[in-house]
Order: structure tokens, then sequence, then C-alpha cells
């Protein structure tokens, strides 16, 4: 890939997501994103595009695991009557609820949180209409997780994702090739990671 | 001979001192004490617990070359900042100070900018420059030109520097036109009478005469570009490409507010306050002597 930036194949836009607008421009070819990017490029794009799984090299992987997944979780604060915790139940009931979390999915592209909600989706032929928005939760399911693929669990997370941002840019740019500019992310990241676990010790 | 007002008594002045010793207090005193204090532990993440580690947090601090190089291209950041926004702000002020009609719009319009908060100049700068979608990106690009802050350290650099400079050369520009103004007409008719030419006079009356000014601006200027352009810095390139503008106060932010490692966050605070300190000293030691008051 470090080739393709130098001949202009692959262009390499910003840490987050601003390769976005190209796309949906219609000025790229391909792009990488998040499934909560769907909603974005469907309502934008005047174009017809497809959704497909993440490439993988099937020279180190006979089959890809499933992707790590990334988003928010619902939190309460402690502190408040039995009362006001039977309400946030409830609420939090309504909003895991299969109808709620399947049209939250339809409508953002986000996962489904629950197996329910990815059923309904099924059955009122969501799919079926949107091809493509199934892609998501088949590279979610078509294995067994295993106890690092679960999600993350990294020290320095934020830190280290912006060791990573560096180093791939030195390579974009042609400072490094990709062993170094890996090798040296490696290097970065493992101080962090002894300075993590002296802080949490 | 020079006149003093001297108060009678004790009480009187340090009531009239008190509000303002108050005020540094709170929100320096005590700020600057918690920072050094919290720069000897590591906290967990969560706040909970606090571990003493004395001069560790400095130690793991100054064996990180990214963080030296840091210093680096603090220097050279402040540096442009301050040249480029003094610079251009004592030509436009020159200038503004010769006008006869229509100064008033003139001035209006230079002060505009001021207004701007840093964090939307960037996002301004930004759009112009866009790598994708900005107008003078596009211009560069029919001169034959391939402007790509998002990986060129060089261009990210500039970028930067013009979106932080900007808006301080109306505050520059205020204070020098006020300097220009108060030079006395005489001196400088009694020179142009002598066959000084405009820049001969502006080199040997209007420069010197106007020092106080400057050396007030250059130690405003770098605390400016020290700690207030964080906001460009986060908008238009968080500290990227690679490390081309992480300056010291945006890794303070970095480490401590996204990283959550508030002992380190806390001891590069720490030392950015010592080289602030340091810098000032140093610039009323030796540049304030050559300013003529």
């Amino acid at each position: 890939m470090g080739d393709w930036a130098r001949d202009g194949k692959f262009i390499y836009a910003g840490r987050r997501n601003e390769g976005g607008a190209n796309f949906r421009a219609g000025e790229c070819a391909f792009f990488t994103e998040s499934s909560a990017g769907y909603a974005g490029i469907s309502s934008e794009a005047e174009f017809d595009f497809e959704v497909r799984p993440l490439p993988y090299w099937e020279a180190v992987v006979s089959e890809p695991q499933n992707t790590i997944i990334g988003g928010a979780s619902l939190w309460v604060m402690e502190g408040q009557g039995d009362e006001e915790y039977k309400g946030v139940a409830a609420f939090l009931n309504f909003l895991s609820s299969p109808e709620i979390q399947a049209k939250w999915h339809q409508d953002t592209g986000y996962l489904p949180i629950t197996a329910e909600a990815g059923e309904l989706t099924k059955s009122q032929g969501f799919y079926e209409a949107n091809p493509g928005t199934d892609v998501a939760v088949m590279q979610m399911t078509a294995n067994e997780p295993t106890a690092n693929s679960k999600g993350l669990r990294l020290g320095s997370f934020d830190q280290i994702r912006g060791i990573i941002d560096e180093e791939l840019e030195a390579v974009w740019s042609g400072d490094k090739d990709a062993q170094a500019a890996l090798d040296s992310a490696v290097e970065r990241g493992n101080v962090l990671l002894r300075r993590f676990e002296q802080a949490s010790r | 001979m020079e006149k003093r007002v001297k108060f009678k008594g004790l009480w009187l002045p340090i009531l009239l001192v008190f509000p303002q010793f108050l005020i540094t207090a709170i929100f320096f005193f005590y700020p600057a004490g918690q920072a050094i204090w919290q720069s000897l532990f590591i906290p967990d993440p969560f706040g909970l617990s606090m571990q003493w580690v004395g001069l560790g947090n400095f130690e793991f601090l100054l064996a990180d070359r990214y963080y030296r190089a840091s210093f680096f291209t603090t220097a050279v950041f402040s540096i442009l900042v301050t040249v480029v926004s003094m610079g251009v702000a004592l030509y436009l002020a020159v200038l503004a100070d010769r006008l006869v009609k229509g100064s008033g719009t003139y001035r209006t319009l230079l002060i505009w900018p001021y207004a701007v908060a840093p964090a939307v100049a960037g996002v301004l700068w930004l759009f112009m420059f866009n790598t994708r979608v900005g107008v003078v990106t596009w211009y560069l690009g029919l001169l034959g030109y391939d402007w790509n802050h998002v990986l060129n350290e060089g261009e990210a650099m500039g970028l930067v520097v013009v979106a932080s400079a900007w808006g301080r050369i109306s505050y520059n520009f205020l204070f020098f036109l006020a300097g220009l103004q108060a030079i006395p007409r005489s001196v400088i008719e009694a020179a142009a009478i002598d066959g000084a030419h405009f820049w001969t006079r502006f080199r040997t009356i209007v420069f010197p005469l106007l020092s106080p000014t400057t050396f007030f601006l250059l130690v405003v200027n770098i605390i400016y570009s020290f700690f207030e352009t964080f906001g460009v810095i986060h908008t238009i390139t968080s500290g990227g490409p690679q490390q081309a503008t992480t300056i010291l106060v945006y890794k303070v932010y970095a480490d401590g507010f996204v990283g959550q490692d508030l002992g380190s966050s806390a001891a590069q605070s720490v030392i950015l306050l010592a080289i602030v300190s340091l810098l000032t000293v140093i610039q009323f030691k030796y540049i304030e002597r050559r300013v003529h008051y």
C-alpha cells in the first residue's frame, strides 16, 4: 500500500473518516468505513454502490476472525432511589427491545445489539431490499469469537492508536517502509504498555 | 525627577492590591501548585488511586525522544508565529499610520480577525486548504502545485503557523499603531528636514522609539504561541502528520485528556511552565536593556 500511495492509487485523506467525502462525491472507487457510515453514504451517494466484507490475506489466515466491534455502551450512575432505577431499567429495556434495535440498525448501519433484532430485521425483508447491509452482521458472526477478538483490552489505547496513525503516515509519505514503521509502532507501544502496567498496579 | 504618589499607611495599599492577588492566587498559584504536586504521582486512569513516583514522570518524559523532538517543533513554531504575526502587523501599522483618508475603515477591518477564536480560525483555514475541496488547494493545483498538508510535514507546519498568526496580527497591529501614533511628529519632521528618507527615519527614530511596544508584544506573542495555539493545532492537524506539529501544549492535552495519563501530563505542564518562565526572565534581563522607554 505504501507503493500505491506513491503512485496515487491509494490516497490518504486523514486520521479520521475524511476520505468519506471523496467516496460520496464519486472521486474514489473503493473506501473502507465503519458499517455506521452506511446511512450517510446511502443518503448522499448519487451512484450505485455495494458493500463487501473487509479483505484478508489468504496466505496468512485461511478464514478471517470476526471484526473487532466498536461503539458505545449504556451507563447508569449510582446514588438514586429504587423508584428511579425501576424507571431506568424500563427505559433500557425499551431501548434494547428488538423493535427499537432493529430500527436503529436499519436506519444507521450500526450492528444490531441483540440476535432478536437481527432476526427481526431479516424477517422484515430489510436485507433483501438493501443488499450489503448484512455484511457487518455476517463479519461479526461468521466464526466463533476468540478471547482476543471479543473486544479490545489495551491500556493506553488512544495513545497507541495515535502512534499507529503516525507510523502509517510515515509509510504513506514514503519516509519509512512498512516493516520499519510497524517495528517502531511496536517499540513505542510497548513503552506505553509498561507505563500503563505501572499505573494500574 | 520622578514623581511618585505615596499612600499613607499600610492598609489602603493592601486593600487595593488584594483583589488582584486573590485572582492570581486562585487562578494561577493554586492550579500551578496542583500541577507540580500531581507531576510527582502516577494516578490510575480512573483517578481512584495515586502512586508516588518522585521525579519518575520527568525521567519517563525526558527519556522519550519524541518528547524531546517536540521541544524543537515548539521552538520552530513559536519563532515562526511570533515573527510572522509581528512582522506583518508592523508593516500594516506603518501603512495605516501614513494613511490620511479612510484609516478608520482600514483599522476596523484589520481588527476583525482578532474576534475569531483560534479553533474557528483553524477550521476556516482548514477549509481553504482542505486537500480535496479547499479553494486555495484548487488554485495551487491549477498552478501545478500539489498541496497536501495531510502528509507533507513542512506544509502542515506552514498552515498551522499562518492560521495561528492570522488572528494575532490584529492584536499586534493595534499596539503597533498606537505606538506609532504616540511618536512625536516633531522628531520625525526634524529628521525629514535634515534630509533623512523614510527608511532611515524608520530605522533610526521610529523603530527605537517603538521598542517598548515591540518588547511587550514579543513577550506576549511568545506566550501566546506556546499556549493559546492549541485550538488551531487541534482542528487542523491534531499534531500530525507523524509528529510534525505536536507542540508541547498539544502533547499536554493529548496525553492528559485523551490518553488519561495525568501524571505525565502534569509533568509536561510543569516543564512548560519552567520554559516559559525562563524565556520571560531572559527576555526581561537581556532584551529589555535595549529598550528605550
